[in-house]
């Protein structure tokens, strides 16, 4: 099942696999979901677990996930992610992760794979303004891949 | 990234069992000392729509946290209620004056706390306690301003605070304060930051939820200041503002600026009908 799903991505990227990474401002949503890979290259589910815990990912400040119970503190603000590849597609996984207002309208979920329109934006955790440099997204196309090919991996069924 | 984040910050000074969610304010009630009993739960006033009921950040604490503020034996943040104490009393600035010379003693406070912020007709703006006490040693002690939220500062509010405890919170929103209210209202439902988070969003939407190790509360201000089991020190109503906004990966507000003063009015009237509760303990 696993192996299927990689297979499914690994497809997918090989269609923009000569395509640099989508900028974030170029990224298309359809219905919320994103169908092409924004990196072209195969996500690593051992390195999306990671992100789901750590750094600007820290998804499970807000979401409980079973698979990773061996981590403290799951969050309780979001719904718990056990099964959500039943629930969504590859693309709509990525579209939620990449930018999950567009999905759900209003989320408190931060939009990952983003670069503007934010008020007072600051740089990083220190307090102080943002300047006029080039803002990074949270996460990179690569990182938000990764991210995905872990969440691909959340099956009940 | 040097500095962690409100989320993960506290994951390693806390002991939960992993998974395990703590949810809502708790049932405890709380008395201090044996004889004030504190309000740490009531209905919610007319102007904060979207609660019904109130409640101290008190009862989202543990049973352990808890404890410290039942009796002041206990409770590290009378500590600087004891400093002030001193401070009151010295003689400082070009007037030769200390605060009891005008003031008397410190339970001649009794009450202040409670309907801070406050319009003050005489500047023409609604002023925080810190600028109460800076106004007073710059324009009548001739001493020298204390930092906004230094430790003199937070002690002396600190020392404020105590002679009302167990008063309920009354905020005054109406008349010449309304446009400053306003304001603070405004702030409290922006979102900031590159994570994009209001206010409301983790202390209204939110509150009772685990956020990482962090048990939400509705982020009251009635047990101001607090201190923190975490830093070790007293912390002001601004400093604790900042820490909040910097976690949404924003540009802050300055302690002391005209945004912060108009949150505090704001989130003050959020907790009308609360009781005083500072110095309290938190982690
Ligand atoms: C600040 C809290 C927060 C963080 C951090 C967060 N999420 Fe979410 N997430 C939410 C909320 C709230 C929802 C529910 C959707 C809504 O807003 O209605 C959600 C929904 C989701 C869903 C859809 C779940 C379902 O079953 O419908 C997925 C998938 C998801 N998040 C993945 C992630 C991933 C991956 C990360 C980290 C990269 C992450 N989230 C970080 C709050 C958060
Ligand atoms: C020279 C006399 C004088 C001194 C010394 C003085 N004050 Fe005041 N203070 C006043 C007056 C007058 C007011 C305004 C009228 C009032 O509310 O009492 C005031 C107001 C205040 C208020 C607002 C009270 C309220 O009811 O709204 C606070 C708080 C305060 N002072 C604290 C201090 C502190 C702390 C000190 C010492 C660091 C101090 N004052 C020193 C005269 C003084
Ligand atoms: C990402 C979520 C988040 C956001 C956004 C946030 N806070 Fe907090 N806040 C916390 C956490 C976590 C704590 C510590 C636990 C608690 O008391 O809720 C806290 C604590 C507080 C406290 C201390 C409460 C007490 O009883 O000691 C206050 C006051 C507060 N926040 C005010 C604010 C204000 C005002 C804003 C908007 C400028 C804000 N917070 C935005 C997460 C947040």
């Amino acid at each position: 099942m696993k192996h299927a799903l990689i297979g499914l991505t690994a497809m997918l990227a090989a269609s923009t696999a000569t395509a640099e990474s989508v900028k974030p401002t170029d990224v298309v949503f359809v219905d919320g979901a994103v169908e092409v890979s924004l990196s072209g290259v195969v996500g690593d589910p051992a390195s999306g677990a990671e992100i789901m815990n750590k750094g600007a990912g820290n998804c499970i400040a807000c979401h409980q996930v079973s698979a990773l119970s061996h981590l403290a503190f799951h969050g309780e603000i979001g719904p718990p992610l056990d099964g959500v590849a039943d629930r969504w597609s590859v693309a709509e996984l990525r579209g939620i992760v990449a930018n999950a207002k567009v999905m759900f309208e209003g989320s408190l979920m931060p939009s990952f794979y983003k670069t503007e329109g934010f008020v007072r934006l600051g740089d990083a955790y220190t307090g102080e303004a943002h300047g006029d440099g080039d803002v990074q997204p949270l996460l990179s196309a690569q990182q938000i891949e990764d991210v995905v090919a872990f969440l691909v991996t959340l099956k009940e069924e | 990234m040097k500095k962690t984040t409100a989320f993960i910050g506290s994951a390693a000074a806390l002991v939960l069992v992993p998974g395990l969610a703590l949810s809502d304010p708790d049932e405890d009630s709380l008395t201090i000392n044996g004889d004030i009993p504190i309000v740490t739960q009531t209905d919610a006033p007319a102007h904060t729509e979207n609660l019904s009921e109130i409640y101290s950040g008190w009862r989202f604490r543990s049973d352990e946290t808890q404890a410290f503020q039942m009796d002041d034996f206990d409770n590290p943040g009378m500590i600087g209620v004891e400093n002030a104490a001193v401070d009151w009393e010295t003689v400082d600035g070009s007037a030769g004056k200390s605060c009891a010379n005008c003031h008397g003693a410190p339970e001649e406070m009794a009450g202040v706390r409670a309907v801070y912020p406050k319009w003050n007709e005489e500047m023409g703006k609604v002023t925080t306690l810190e600028m109460e006490v800076n106004n007073c040693r710059e324009t009548r002690m001739g001493a020298k301003t204390w930092k906004y939220t230094g430790g003199d500062m937070t002690d002396m509010v600190a020392l404020i605070s105590s002679v009302s405890r167990g008063m309920p919170v009354n905020v005054e929103i109406n008349g010449p304060a309304k446009e400053t209210w306003e304001q603070g209202k405004e702030l409290y439902y922006t979102r900031t930051g590159q994570l994009e988070l209001s206010c409301a969003n983790c202390h209204e939407d939110s509150y009772g939820m685990m956020i990482r190790a962090d048990h939400l509360s509705q982020g009251q201000i009635n047990g101001f200041p607090t201190y923190r089991l975490k830093n070790t020190k007293l912390n002001s109503v601004h400093a604790r503002f900042k820490g909040c906004v910097r976690d949404t990966r924003a540009q802050t507000y300055k302690p002391g600026s005209p945004e912060f003063i108009a949150l505090e009015l704001y989130v003050a009237s959020r907790g009308n009908g609360l009781s005083v509760e500072g110095p309290s303990v938190r982690n």
